[in-house]
């Protein structure tokens, strides 16, 4: 068997709002339209990875919270309803996804070897969060390839940023593993925004873009100084930074999803390609790729 | 002063366990039986409203009130999946909902209702209905626990909250679905290994839960940043159920509590504690953080505002469309007594100035602080067309607003000794502000003198002139 390898991995945040504003059939709510920016940032990342071939999408979302260890989705098939109970109005999506339970089942045994407590999530009842509906829309609308999905732990709530990055960062490396082992080809997604201070009220139309903006210029700087590691390359200084960055930014990597992406692209030193940047309902979000099939040995 | 009340206010634990496994742990067993001891209580209180904040429903734009008259779905939770799932099909009261979130909107607060097939309601609101209302015949409604909410939003939510129950005349049950120490284990154990989660913990929840018996709500709010600190996992920005809770039950210290339950859920401090209004005659409120009526919070953020002209500009700043002339604000002057909680004059004069022992109220109309809205509706539109408006709703607003201007006075209702009370339409609203005063002044006594007039400077149908004896 060959051995399974990494050809992308990507922050690709969820916002229920970039969902609604591009009216799929399987959401409700109607728009007319917003937020072209990340979205179109989102199909210039499709379009990126249109002619890459790969097996399995690997994601983490921080709105599967889970306090009890990492879980993972351990059945083949989910479908139902999923409405978001902060933006109901926005996001009713019918899903109908499938589940690579294999590879969840090969990264679950990989963690709990190392050490970390794990759970499969078998209850044919559970509800799929909308994170990773959205998410796993905007990367593959058409979702004709299967899912991991890993729940985010919240230990930045229950210990520290710096304990969070410690597992998160072992996780990653055992998912790194685990694909390896398993002879796939996978993109994996990090579901996160980057600053992350909502503004608590709502325009009456939610897609008017007269009222969109950052809530504050620290989150500004904060975010861009972000990029702008990702696009030069310098992953490391993320991770060194990321409680500064997280606490300061109130940011959404408090759910582990980026230092679990980097710690899966082993901490990479090539720059990522940023599709897009834009602030949904304050909140600052990137579309990042980094482009990993570009810079294995002998092609780079 | 009207016949809706909080008849009882329950603190219950969020998780699953006591639903899908209360026989794997003696503990969970106890707080199972608890909260069925709660649900009789509450039957035999013939309670016809619960109403429930969840700490496991946050949001981000205000708070949401669940307004789906029959939400049905399956609950699984998000860590405790492998107990099992809980069907649910709830009798939610939308009318209540909505009027709580007029009344929310009444008082400053960001609010919406939410009406969705599907919408996943959280697991702290599952467990507690499921448990505490198990024949649904009590209709209920679930509010959020908005996650940068601190202390004013959450007491004026439950303000606007009880403007409603005694609106309505309902007898209601509070609860709030939390934890006490919320610090779970953070790795699986077995059943049979559940504890608190560490001593200091248990210290601290023990303290509590000793408050409460005492029937020292509000000292515990008052805590609520300490509690904060010490035993909750930082995952939102406040401690708020008890700031919620007290204010439920008038911020008061002295009310009638009893631990049915007290145990670990997978670490985590879970009880089942009733809180009966009845008086206990426990201590005074030793310390006393600032009331709030109308929350002025961070509105507006999506709009930039020139704040400086805005002040400025007060005096003769337009009002709300319809509702009238210009707002000032209330006059300083000897004996002056003026309050945030009461609406803003439409001259230069006091809402109210004592002299000796009496006190003199200005005439008091059913305008709302902070929006200057009107319960039940202007009387006519903003080019004078005529409009329907519910002079019963008026003539409670009138009241609330007079009382909190006699009660900013240091004084109370019961010493109201004249009332001269102005109907711009005698022959439509004489009756239902009639039945309103019986329900409400007519119990205190006062003289009364009821005069028709032609018209009030804002568009609305009552006012009245109060005058109060204090004692010396």
């Amino acid at each position: 068997m060959a051995k399974g390898k990494i050809v992308a991995g990507c922050l690709a945040p969820h916002p229920p709002h970039l969902v609604y504003a591009e009216n799929p059939p399987q959401n409700e709510p109607v728009a007319e339209g917003g937020w072209e920016q990340l979205r179109w940032g989102y199909e210039r990342l499709r379009a990126s990875l249109a002619h890459i071939e790969y097996d399995a999408i690997v994601l983490l979302s921080p709105h599967w919270q889970t306090y009890v260890g990492t879980h993972f989705l351990g059945l083949d098939h989910f479908e139902g309803l999923s409405v978001d109970p902060i933006f109901p109005n926005l996001f009713r999506y019918h899903y109908d996804m499938n589940v690579d339970v294999e590879l969840a089942k090969a990264i679950h045994d990989e963690a709990a070897a190392a050490g970390l407590p794990v759970k499969m999530m078998e209850n044919p009842d559970f509800r799929v969060d909308y994170g990773t509906i959205t998410t796993g829309h905007l990367f593959n609308p058409d979702w004709d390839k299967p899912l991991v999905v890993i729940s985010s732990n919240r230990s930045t709530a229950y210990y520290s940023v710096e304990v969070m990055q410690e597992i998160m960062v072992e996780l990653g490396r055992v998912t790194r593993k685990a694909i390896e082992a398993s002879g796939k080809k996978v993109v994996v997604l990090a579901s996160n925004s980057l600053s992350h201070r909502h503004f608590t009220t709502e325009s009456e139309v939610p897609e008017d873009m007269s009222k969109e903006h950052i809530t504050s210029h620290a989150m500004h700087l904060w975010d861009m100084r972000m990029i702008d590691y990702m696009r030069t390359g310098q992953a490391q200084r993320i991770l060194d930074e990321m409680p500064e960055f997280t606490e300061q930014a109130i940011a959404e990597s408090d759910g582990g999803g980026l230092s679990w992406l980097l710690s899966t692209l082993d901490v990479p030193d090539y720059p990522a390609i940023l599709h897009g940047y834009g602030t949904i309902i304050g909140t600052g979000n990137a579309v990042v790729e980094w482009p990993c099939h570009a810079h294995e040995v002998g092609e780079a | 002063m009207s016949s809706g009340e909080v008849v009882a206010s329950y603190v219950v634990p969020v998780h699953p366990h006591t639903v899908l496994a209360p026989d794997q742990n003696p503990g969970w067993r106890r707080l199972r039986d608890a909260f069925d001891h709660a649900a009789e209580t509450i039957r035999e209180l013939e309670a016809d409203l619960i109403v429930v904040y969840s700490t496991t429903w946050p949001s981000i734009i205000g708070h949401q009130i669940q307004a789906d008259p029959n939400p049905e779905w399956v609950m699984v939770d998000h860590d405790f999946h492998d107990l099992g799932s809980i069907p649910y099909s709830f009798n939610i009261d939308a009318d209540f909902a909505h009027a709580w979130d007029d009344a929310n909107r009444n008082r400053g607060l960001q609010s919406r209702c939410v009406n969705y097939k599907g919408f996943p309601i959280d697991v702290g609101s599952v467990v507690a209905l499921t448990l505490l209302n198990p024949d649904n015949r009590i209709p209920a409604v679930i509010v959020s626990s908005n996650m940068y909410a601190n202390r004013s939003e959450t007491t004026v939510l439950a303000k606007s909250c009880l403007d409603v129950i005694k609106a309505q005349g309902r007898r209601a049950v509070a609860v709030t679905a939390m934890s006490l120490s919320n610090r779970m284990f953070t790795d699986f154990i077995e059943p049979e290994e559940d504890k608190i989660h560490s001593l200091k913990d248990d210290e601290w929840n023990r303290k509590i839960l000793e408050f409460l018996e005492q029937g020292r709500l509000e000292d515990v709010g008052q805590l609520s940043r300490t509690i904060h600190q010490q035993i909750r996992v930082q995952k939102v920005v406040a401690f708020k159920p008890m700031w919620w809770l007290s204010a439920m039950n008038g911020n008061r210290n002295d009310l009638s509590g009893r631990v049915l339950a007290y145990e670990a859920i997978h670490g985590a401090g879970g009880a089942v504690v009733h809180l009966d209004p009845t008086p206990s005659g426990a201590g005074d409120k030793e310390y006393d953080e600032d009331d709030v009526e109308y929350f002025h919070g961070e509105r507006g953020v999506l709009d930039t505002v020139d704040e400086t002209e805005e002040v400025q500009a007060t005096p003769t700043a337009p009002t709300v469309e319809g509702s009238g002339p210009a707002l000032w604000e209330p006059t300083a002057g000897e004996g002056s007594v003026n309050t945030e909680a009461a609406p803003k004059p439409v001259g230069a004069y006091p809402h109210a100035r004592r002299v000796g022992n009496m006190l003199f109220l200005s005439g008091v109309g059913p305008r709302q602080p902070g929006t200057n809205s009107i319960p039940g509706g202007p009387i006519h539109d903003k080019d004078g067309n005529a409009l329907n408006y519910d002079i019963k709703a008026q003539t409670h607003a009138v009241v609330d607003n007079v009382k909190r201007i006699v009660e900013e006075a240091g004084a109370t209702m019961d010493q109201i000794v004249d009332v001269t009370t102005f109907l711009v339409d005698m022959k439509r609203d004489f009756q239902g502000y009639n039945e309103v005063w019986a329900e409400t002044l007519g119990k205190v006594g006062p003289t009364r003198t009821t005069l028709a007039i032609d018209a009030l400077p804002t568009p609305i149908a009552v006012e009245m002139k109060v005058i109060v004896h204090m004692p010396e």
